[in-house]
């Protein structure tokens, strides 16, 4: 299947922007013809057609204007860019939301219900994050949206999936790793659960529901036909734990009991010296790492302390079997040496190390990934210009591109139902009154 | 039944950071053939094992990561077999690899003139930090990557004598692949309209940069800096504990503090149910928030009673919590509408009644052992098209011979 498909000119339109006022339009030309009418919010749905936004999809975000959008908990919620307050000033909406569309439809109406499925049939992608079903009982099931537009990509990424019986129970991000495991798998020894102190499994599910969305485009332009894709976050968090599921059921293992796991040591392949050693200041730290026999020489080279040089260290054996006696040694030596210039001195002599950066360090200190962009900034209306996180990938011909920031609780509603919809505007001022938008 | 990217050709030469998109790809359908040196990738010698025994095919790191992919063996160094590896190439879809420049460029592949040969190839890097402009001989493990890429400092306990924690399972080459899959795809649905391939540079660094969540958006706000609790989010400020030790010694976790009526009916009932009201005196505070009609956030900083409910209701959950088995409060929870979980350990959770119903766990005959393997199973449930895993990971030069007489096709 290598060059152009033959599917490639079946009538799908070659550009979703075509027409649209210059400041809407997207910058990346990737995925241009792709349109997207996005139900989806918070981080797990909103970080998925972030990154179509990003390569120049219409991401067409769909709020509700009876809650002012407050489905999504992000909306207006901290952190802020400076004192000022109100659904358009979350950080973290503008974050997540950059380079998409708004427009509200209220649901609970005939006439919202309308809209939607006229949105809908000018959309190749459908996407939201409700809790498994609610979408259907608004009525919209998968049945209907095929009704609606035959090859339509429909994607439903909800805590525990659309069938099975937790599907109705309600999760954000640090109940859906701690029920697929990796809470558990983060942890010092002795310790309760770490778990990961933030939203890991936002991240990872929204990734996941963009590559089905993606996958499933592909399936689409080489077939015409759309489909369903049903995600649940702790199947996905589930699938990033698998050589530990492997391990448990080819070796016959016995479930862990909390308290077991010391994630800063090495698990596959193993290692040690192998963990996060106090440095120089307050609460500051270092990570340091031998793979093999020939790192730890080096290290106990820039060590140059007798009990480094002990040649009944030089085993991976011994030093494994002796871990707890050379964490503690290594701690002692690391603590009264700043994290940074340690780092670099380990580095120079070829041994894995890295301070644990600070947002403030890895943000605005100098970057390990240099020349990269990787903090643009993007105009918001209200909030003004703000910085918001990049990708992490660089497309050679078709990069992408982030410069809008989240839009305003219904700000596109004049484009996207008006011009894209055909909406007159006799109709708008009506749809506005009756609170259908 | 055959996954969305049935046909897509791949060509993956097997590394750490390649290993991931590369099931990814192959478990959605894609055609991928990994490559591997005479010997064998060096994944293969990491563990765990089957048996506990080292040994190149009972590597579980490579039975895991490797499902659904056929391999084969080429000497890249060697000038035949550097020619076999361009034969393939040409007809290729996908080359995804996480190579050393120095040992891109000995392939004499290069971003910047590989399209007059390749011109529809679409060719994903992933490196530790980026192939544009990074220093190339700059050691890493999953452990410093995720040190200087931002999760662990997030990660962690109040105490901060403890040091901060590297969340386990070589997450770095998980949050990166999925950026190089999203971007291959990217690139493979613009290729269809251009007919042209390009190059895919992805960080892994920059990849856990931008997958910190709050710490990384709070930091861009207002330059704050957030602190590691245990086991709940990183904030600037001090937050109460969300995570309890339950009755049997596992643990739970707590959503947000209940705050409708009904929310608080629920708990006076579980209370009474669970024989808890004498040691719990506060349940009337929780029975004044039904009669109050529940309590708004924005009343706690100026209603001193709304504050006493919340925080009532709030000290009920985690009684209830330390007083039952954490899967019964999970249960208790969630059947009340309460947002609540338990901590569970990966070898647990893929047996849970919910994924046991929904089919989740994936088992895989090894047909040169007989051995069963139970790998994760969908993350993705394509209802027309469905993710599988159509073979186990291919034993050493298993398709060699195969691949270099007939190609890219499939038996």
């Amino acid at each position: 299947m290598v060059g152009p498909s033959s599917q490639a000119d079946a009538g799908w339109p070659a550009d979703r922007w075509a027409g649209s006022p210059s400041d809407l339009e997207a910058r990346s030309t990737a995925l241009r013809r792709i349109r997207v009418c996005d139900l989806s919010g918070q981080l797990a749905g909103a970080g998925a057609t972030r990154i179509l936004a990003a390569f120049g999809a219409q991401v067409i975000r769909v709020e509700d204007p009876a809650t002012s959008g407050g489905w999504d908990i992000v909306r207006g919620a901290p952190p802020y860019n400076d004192e000022r307050r109100g659904i358009e000033f979350g950080g973290s909406f503008n974050n997540h939301n950059t380079e998409k569309l708004g427009i509200t439809i209220n649901l609970r109406t005939e006439r919202g219900r309308d809209l939607l499925t006229r949105l809908i049939t000018i959309s190749d992608v459908v996407t939201e994050n409700f809790a498994g079903g609610v979408f259907a009982r608004l009525g919209f099931p998968y049945e209907r949206l095929q009704e609606i537009k035959p090859d339509i990509v429909y994607v439903s990424h909800s805590g525990f999936g659309a069938t099975g019986p937790y599907r109705d129970f309600r999760t954000w991000g640090p109940i859906v790793q701690a029920v697929s495991g990796l809470t558990f798998t983060s942890g010092l020894a002795g310790q309760p659960p770490a778990g990961w102190g933030f939203s890991y499994m936002d991240h990872l599910g929204a990734y996941a529901m963009a590559i089905a969305m993606l996958a499933a485009l592909w399936h689409r332009d080489q077939t015409g036909e759309g489909q369903w894709v049903d995600l649940a976050g702790v199947e996905v968090g589930l699938s990033l734990t698998g050589t530990d599921i492997l391990d448990h059921h080819v070796n016959r293992r016995a479930p862990r009991s909390p308290g077991s796991v010391d994630s800063n040591r090495a698990g596959a392949p193993v290692m040690a010296p192998h963990g996060i050693y106090p440095a120089l200041g307050e609460d500051r730290w270092i990570a340091l790492a031998c793979r093999d026999d020939a790192d730890w020489a080096r290290l106990a080279d820039a060590i140059g302390e007798p009990w480094a040089a002990d040649a009944r260290l030089a085993t991976l054996a011994a030093r494994l079997a002796e871990q707890d006696a050379l964490d503690a040694r290594l701690a002692a030596w690391t603590a009264g040496q700043g994290g940074q210039e340690l780092a670099d001195r380990l580095v120079a002599a070829g041994v894995p190390a890295s301070p644990v950066r600070t947002p403030a360090e890895r943000i605005d200190g100098t970057p390990a990934t240099p020349g990269w962009d990787l903090w643009p900034t993007v105009a918001h209306p209200d909030i003004g210009p703000a910085r918001v996180e990049g990708l992490p990938v660089h497309l050679s011909e078709t990069d992408w591109s982030l410069r809008r920031g989240a839009p305003r609780l219904g700000e596109h509603n004049r484009f996207v139902l008006g011009e894209l919809l055909g909406v007159g505007e006799a109709e708008l001022a009506e749809l506005t009154a009756e609170g259908v938008i | 039944m055959n996954g969305p990217l049935r046909g897509l050709r791949v060509l993956e030469l097997a590394g750490e950071f390649s290993a991931y998109p590369g099931k990814v790809l192959a478990d959605l359908g894609a055609n991928v053939i990994v490559v591997e040196p005479a010997g064998g990738s060096v994944t293969r010698s990491w563990g765990p094992f089957a048996g506990d025994e080292p040994a190149p095919e009972a590597s579980l790191q490579w039975r895991h990561y490797n499902t659904s992919k056929r391999g084969i063996l080429l000497d890249l160094g060697a000038d035949a077999d550097r020619e076999r590896f361009r034969r393939l190439l040409v007809d290729c879809d996908v080359l995804l690899e996480g190579l050393a420049t120095r040992e891109v460029t000995a392939l004499g592949l290069d971003p910047a003139t590989f399209a007059d040969d390749y011109p529809s190839l679409v060719w994903v890097s992933v490196t530790p930090f980026g192939r544009r402009g990074a220093s190339p001989d700059v050691p890493t493990t999953d452990l410093t990557l995720l040190a200087g890429g931002g999760p662990a400092h997030s990660c962690g306990y109040d105490d901060h004598t403890l040091p901060p924690v590297r969340g386990g399972g070589g997450q770095s080459a998980h949050v990166a692949g999925s950026f190089a899959v999203a971007s291959a795809l990217t690139a493979l649905l613009h290729r269809t309209v251009s007919g042209r391939g390009q190059h895919v540079d992805v960080s892994v660094d920059a990849a856990l940069n931008v997958s910190s969540e709050l710490a990384t958006t709070q930091y861009l706000a207002d330059g704050g800096i957030v602190r590691r609790q245990t086991g709940r989010h990183a904030m600037v400020d001090q937050t109460a504990p969300t995570q309890v030790e339950a009755a049997d010694g596992h643990h739970v976790v707590l959503g947000f503090p209940p705050r409708a009526a009904e929310d608080y009916a629920s708990i006076v009932e579980w209370i009474d149910l669970a024989g808890l009201r004498d040691d719990f005196p506060d349940v009337v505070l929780l029975e004044l928030g039904v009669e109050r009609g529940g309590v708004a956030v924005v009343e706690l900083a100026t209603d001193p009673l709304a504050r006493e409910i919340w925080n009532a209701s709030r000290d009920a959950m985690m009684l209830l919590a330390a007083r039952l088995p954490a899967y019964d409060f999970f249960l208790g929870c969630q059947r009340r509408g309460l947002v609540a979980g338990f901590v569970a350990s990966p070898e647990e959770a893929v047996a849970d009644p919910h994924l046991v119903a929904r089919g989740f766990a994936t088992e895989v005959t090894d047909p040169y052992t007989g051995r069963v393997e139970t790998h994760p199973g969908a993350p993705y449930r394509f209802s027309r098209t469905p993710w599988r895993i159509s073979r186990p990971a291919p034993r050493l030069g298993e398709h060699t011979e195969n691949v270099l007489k007939t190609g890219w096709a499939q038996d």
